[in-house]
């Protein structure tokens, strides 16, 4: 087997927080401990509620923020540190598309000229060939060369995105982070833009790491996909597998509370307790306090992403049984 | 596929005739005239302004020779007054151009590499806010004497921890999540994120920060001059005038008022320039 592009090994990442004005300092571990390989042209997606770790886990994987522990290699080399000339390099390799177009664009500048920035920037190509290389980037999203005159402000949500992912484009990639791609724009755009995900990645032989809490989306876009909950991956394979029979007792809540057309929703898991708090992390499994068939052991003991068959990990103990598990020092 | 936007070609170049509106139309010929006097100040002045004429001492204003009367010691006013106004707009763009230049770096350098330059710089923006400025002049021209580029490097000290805090904060804000960031992450060096992205994004900002400061600056040379402080005889300025022409108030006001209302006049102006300028360097608001 070829190494994969994207390989990230047991990456873990601290924020220290303060409570109050006299509070002690509050560790909370966004990501504690992700590991997972990406080949070329291959597209992984995360899902999880909001706080799991999942877009601090896209910002460590593109070297953004410094991780705590662990490696992430880009293909086959460590990724340099952030903010250095040979990190700044690697950009053009490997790009990221935000949630909020309007914010991840200069309102102070046409958008045809910052499509032609990373052009600019990494210097490829001559001045007729960047013009031509803009002109054909605006055509491949959909957007006219008018368009491209226009400030970010004259245009749409989903114009604004097309435009962040032509600029992520410039430079062909082989790496795309893409972070709650569509989460900010309407449902009647949605659709649009993720379809264009989707017929650029097959053009251009992307690799994708695909971030949102939108299960239908991460179903279309992504082959493969991983479930986090505080910072952990609690269940990965592929995604018809996952969504058709969910092994773990947080996916299953996960895929029952998803709505499908013309069908209520009578079987939903409805789980039990709060959300969980990162800063106060439950010991050994974090969801036994709402996992709802959670042993004493799960209490104690932290489960290990292990294979459970048929190309699924899963960290759970009553799925995966006793030999997996590792002893925390109480 | 129909053309939506006719008009975009040609956007760009309409705004630089923008219709002005009166109070934005006056302000800028009253600052456009300052220039043109301190530019120009040798020619304009009809008498020399240290030039005394003792026989003619506080005549009033309306002589044909003395169109705003003399002073005490029968120095021609206008002269004086043209003469202070090329030493007070000296001081005030010079001292504001520099605190802008120390401020937006030392914010930008905040900015940037956080940590102990941070907690460095705003310790010294707390010093410079919580110490009253003139006492501080006060101290340094005492001590060190006085002449005209010192007064304008002190007075660029003055009101530098205000374009720090501003260029900080939204340089901070802007890289964390929004534009700076992104460009950050497409590769851009610090010095294109910065000069390319940041300031012109701020720029609006800084400038009705400048346009602030500016006022404050001729006041603030006004008040060291009117405490002797600040501009030495024989040289004059609008803040100087002030000053000595306070012991003919009563018997000659018109040594004091004129410079007095050229203060005035050109602080307002600045600011009204300042808010105009703004509003149209802002694409959003076309």
């Amino acid at each position: 087997m070829t190494e994969p592009l994207v390989r990230v090994d047991d990456v873990a990442r601290t924020y220290h927080s303060r409570r109050g004005l006299f509070g002690r300092a509050v560790e909370v571990a966004a990501v504690d401990g992700v590991s997972f390989t990406l080949g070329r042209g291959e597209t992984l997606g995360i899902v999880g509620e909001s706080g799991s770790g999942k877009s601090t886990t896209g910002r460590l994987v593109l070297g953004l923020e410094p991780s705590d522990r662990g490696t992430v290699a880009f293909d086959g080399a460590a990724l340099p540190k952030g903010g250095t000339p040979d990190w700044r390099r690697l950009r053009a390799r490997m790009q990221m598309i935000f949630q909020d177009p309007l914010g991840a664009l200069d309102r102070r500048l046409p958008i045809g000229e910052q499509i032609r920035e990373p052009l600019d920037i990494h210097d490829i190509g001559d001045t007729a060939s960047r013009v031509a290389r803009v002109a054909d980037l605006l055509d491949r999203v959909g957007l006219t060369r008018n368009h491209g005159r226009r400030y970010p402000h004259e245009l749409s949500g989903g114009q604004r995105q097309r435009a962040v992912l032509a600029r992520a484009l410039a430079t062909t990639p082989d790496f795309l982070v893409c972070d709650e791609p569509i989460s900010a724009l309407d449902v009647s755009i949605q659709a649009q833009v993720v379809n264009l995900l989707v017929d650029l990645q097959a053009e251009f032989g992307l690799a994708m790491l695909f971030v949102s809490h939108d299960l239908r989306v991460v179903r279309q876009v992504s082959r493969r996909v991983a479930v986090m909950y505080l910072g952990r991956i609690v269940e990965e394979g592929s995604a018809d597998d996952l969504f058709a029979s969910p092994v773990h007792p947080y996916t299953r809540a996960l895929v029952s509370a998803a709505p499908t057309p013309g069908r209520r929703l009578t079987d939903r898991i409805v789980l039990q307790g709060d959300p969980p708090d990162p800063a106060d992390r439950p010991s050994g499994c974090a969801f036994h306090p709402r996992c709802p068939v959670a042993e004493a052991r799960c209490r104690i003991e932290t489960p290990r992403l292990v294979d459970v068959g048929g190309g699924r990990r899963a960290a759970c103990l009553p799925v995966s049984g006793d030999a997996t598990s590792t002893r925390e020092a109480a | 596929m129909v053309d939506l936007s006719p008009a975009a070609p040609t956007r760009r170049f309409a705004v630089t005739l923008p219709r002005l509106p009166v109070t934005v139309s006056l302000a800028l010929l009253w600052v456009i005239a300052m220039i043109v006097i301190a530019l120009f100040a040798d020619a304009i002045a009809p008498h020399g302004f240290t030039a005394l004429d003792l026989k003619h001492r506080l005549v009033a204003p309306g002589e044909p020779t003395h169109l705003l009367g003399t002073d005490e010691l029968g120095r021609d006013v206008l002269s004086r007054l043209v003469a202070s106004i090329r030493i007070s707009l000296a001081i005030a763009f010079g001292a504001t151009l520099i605190s802008a230049l120390i401020g937006t770096t030392l914010g930008f350098l905040a900015a940037h590499f956080r940590g102990l330059v941070e907690q460095v710089v705003l310790m010294l923006a707390d010093f410079q806010a919580s110490m009253p400025f003139l006492i501080m002049a006060l101290s340094v021209l005492a001590f060190f004497g006085n002449s005209l580029p010192l007064l304008i490097g002190l007075m660029g000290l003055y009101g530098w921890e205000r374009y720090a805090r501003i260029a900080r904060g939204l340089a901070i804000s802007a890289g964390s999540q929004g534009y700076a960031g992104a460009v950050r992450q497409l590769g851009a060096s610090p010095g294109r994120v910065y000069g390319r992205h940041i300031l012109p994004n701020i720029a609006s900002t800084l400038i009705v920060s400048m346009t602030l400061v500016f006022p404050e600056v001729i006041l603030m040379e006004s008040g060291l001059s009117f405490l002797g402080l600040g501009v030495q005889p024989p040289m004059t300025s609008l803040g100087n005038m002030v000053g000595y022409g306070r012991e003919y108030l009563t018997r000659a006001p018109w040594i004091l008022l004129s410079p007095s209302v050229t203060i005035v006049l050109t602080t307002l102006a600045v600011s009204i320039l300042g808010d105009w300028v703004r509003d149209s360097l802002d694409p959003t608001l076309r």
